[in-house]
């Protein structure tokens, strides 16, 4: 079923951590496998936010396989040596868990060149890299992922989320939502459905150049709007785009470094609700995630079908 | 073979098929009708009055509550702080007047038959759900399927509805004071829509009966729903409920469109497997 969430505030920061904790947890019967976030700050001035992974969590549930611990320390030394010899510079490094890393680095070269360089590294997956945005997945509920990477705090203009129940794919944070649209820097992507021409565009897409991590049908989305950006399409004309080439039941979220995006298929098959105010933007797949940050009584509505909307923080 | 053709029903569009085949109709005894009572349904008496306050309620111990209070004879229960949650008032089988004061989430006011309904936020998906009879009345928007397969009774949206509104609908009317999404009154059997507003893309489809009524534009019809005229019927029916649905909304019901089934796919019990491919 999964559930998928998004807030943006115009013209402000505010504790989207927070937010979007409540939100997704009040989405927990949608999807209890895993919880991603995508969340917008302040950013680090110049330099690149990197989160990556080494490894998987193994825990109870998960389908990944499990691996002795003793080999992330080795690859995350791989890791910094690779983006030493690109040029790169780490300015700041922090251990989240065993196997994920935040990095601040300053680096003037080609993302991509950088990118590939970094997950030639065995079993080393960028979640995100960018100057704003921070992307988090892991095993679990919204309260223990984001008890486990700190996230409650996180001060921030805008981000979406994701509960997924694993059905295509399984239970690991490579096919968690959400996904970045590799290779550019703050583009992420959450969905809710199914596309039904997944293979074919998969296929069309790799031919071109363009890299799956995963075989989540969700990460179509987020490697199609980026093979249409890098072509030069807006982001609003590459989302309109989606909706004549993807097939499928589907409503997802896209966010850039400045911008919140939704689409909807032209079937309106999967649920979304939004509340639109001057000063924020809330959106869900159940109106009671919206609730959980606004109490008071709000107007909301159904976005209708084929419908693309875009918004600035 | 029951036939109700000459009915002034007939006139109006309703239930137009001879019935023949397999499709039978039962008329109901309106003594046995009288005297039908559901287990679990009570009386209730209208004076008596109170109040639910949701807020750290979970939807099953809200709806346990609801038929506890109305075997105490209460008839007119207001829920607070309803906070969207789901499937809130399910399953009411006598008279009652519940007044919600906020959203409700998917589901809410389910499979009743009876209960005179006010909600005076939102309804997320799938309200009133499979409705024998009674009043439901949203003051804002709903979500999708709203009104899907009721078989009687009144819906009412003040506000606009998400797509598939009336999907599978058995009877009873719908009114939707704004607009209207994709597949209105999808497969829809028996009833009407009313939509003052505008309709999306394949209004009716694959409709086998009943009537559908749009103020505002049609993006494009389904496959097998057809214009047909309005008639001075239509127009006294349509100001009657509209009357009754307390939309305030001057409409000029003689320009409204009016759609029925075509036919064509209807019945498929009489047709061999390759009429069928040419039907649609």
């Amino acid at each position: 079923m999964c559930g998928i969430a998004g807030i943006i505030h115009r013209g402000n920061s505010n504790n989207v951590g927070g937010e979007m904790q409540k939100m997704l947890q009040s989405l927990k019967h949608r999807g209890p496998d895993s919880t991603g976030y995508a969340l917008y700050g302040e950013g680090e001035s110049n330099n690149y936010i990197l989160r990556y992974k080494v490894g998987e969590n193994v825990k109870e549930g998960t389908t990944a396989v499990k691996e002795d611990p003793s080999v992330y320390a080795a690859r995350r030394k791989e890791v910094d040596k690779k983006i030493n010899e690109v040029g790169a510079t780490i300015y700041d490094d922090e251990k989240i868990t065993d196997y994920s890393f935040r990095y601040v680095i300053s680096y003037d070269g080609d993302l991509l060149d950088l990118a590939k360089k970094i997950e030639s590294v065995e079993e080393t997956e960028i979640q995100s890299l960018g100057k704003s945005l921070e992307l988090i997945k892991d095993i679990g509920d919204a309260s223990v992922v984001a008890d486990q990477y700190s996230l409650n705090q996180f001060s921030g203009t805008h981000g979406i989320g994701h509960t997924r129940m694993a059905t295509e794919s399984g239970v690991d944070i490579r096919s968690a939502h959400p996904y970045w649209a590799y290779p550019f820097s703050d583009v992420s992507v959450v969905h809710n459905g199914q596309l039904t021409n997944y293979w074919n565009n998969r296929r069309a897409l790799e031919a071109k150049g363009m890299r799956f991590l995963s075989s989540c049908d969700s990460e179509l989305i987020a490697v199609y709007l980026a093979d249409k950006i890098r072509e030069g399409m807006d982001l609003e004309e590459a989302m309109r785009g989606s909706l004549e080439h993807l097939d499928g039941v589907f409503t997802y979220l896209v966010a850039t470094k400045d911008k919140l995006g939704m689409a909807k298929d032209t079937m309106a098959a999967k649920p979304m609700v939004l509340y639109e105010s001057d000063d924020l933007v809330a959106l869900a797949s159940e109106e009671v995630a919206i609730r959980s940050v606004m109490p008071t009584e709000i107007d909301t509505y159904d976005p209708y079908e084929g419908e693309v909307k875009v918004w600035q923080a | 073979m029951a036939s109700i053709k000459g009915h002034k029903s007939s006139e109006m569009g309703l239930h137009e098929e001879v019935l023949t085949g397999r499709t039978q109709q039962v008329f109901f005894n309106p003594e046995e009708s009288e005297n039908f009572f559901y287990h679990d349904a009570y009386d209730v008496d209208f004076n008596k009055r109170t109040e639910i306050d949701a807020k750290d309620i979970e939807c099953l111990d809200i709806n346990r509550k609801i038929k506890e209070l109305m075997s105490q004879g209460y008839g007119t229960i207001v829920i607070k702080n309803p906070g969207s949650k789901h499937s809130i008032g399910v399953g009411i089988l006598n008279k009652l007047n519940l007044i919600v004061e906020g959203s409700l989430g998917y589901f809410g006011i389910g499979s009743v038959d009876g209960p005179n309904v006010r909600i005076s936020g939102r309804v997320g998906w799938s309200c009133a759900e499979n409705m024998m009879a009674g009043k439901v009345v949203v003051e804002k928007n709903a979500g999708s399927c709203f009104g899907a397969a009721i078989r009687g009774g009144d819906l009412i949206c003040k506000g606009s509805v998400g797509a598939r509104s009336g999907i599978d609908m058995k009877g009873g009317t719908i009114i939707v004071g704004g607009d209207a999404g994709a597949f209105t009154g999808f497969m829809m059997q028996r009833g009407r829509i009313v939509i003052l507003g505008d309709v999306g893309p394949n209004l009716a489809d694959s409709l086998y009966d009943g009537t559908i009524f749009v103020g505002g534009n049609i993006k494009s019809l389904g496959a097998d729903a057809v214009e047909a005229e309005m008639t001075d019927l239509d127009v006294d029916w349509l100001k009657r409920k509209l009357k009754v649905a307390e939309i305030d909304k001057k409409v000029d019901f003689k320009k409204m469109t009016k759609i029925v089934s075509g036919k064509k796919l209807w019945n498929y019990d009489n047709l061999e497997p390759s009429e069928r491919k040419g039907a649609i």
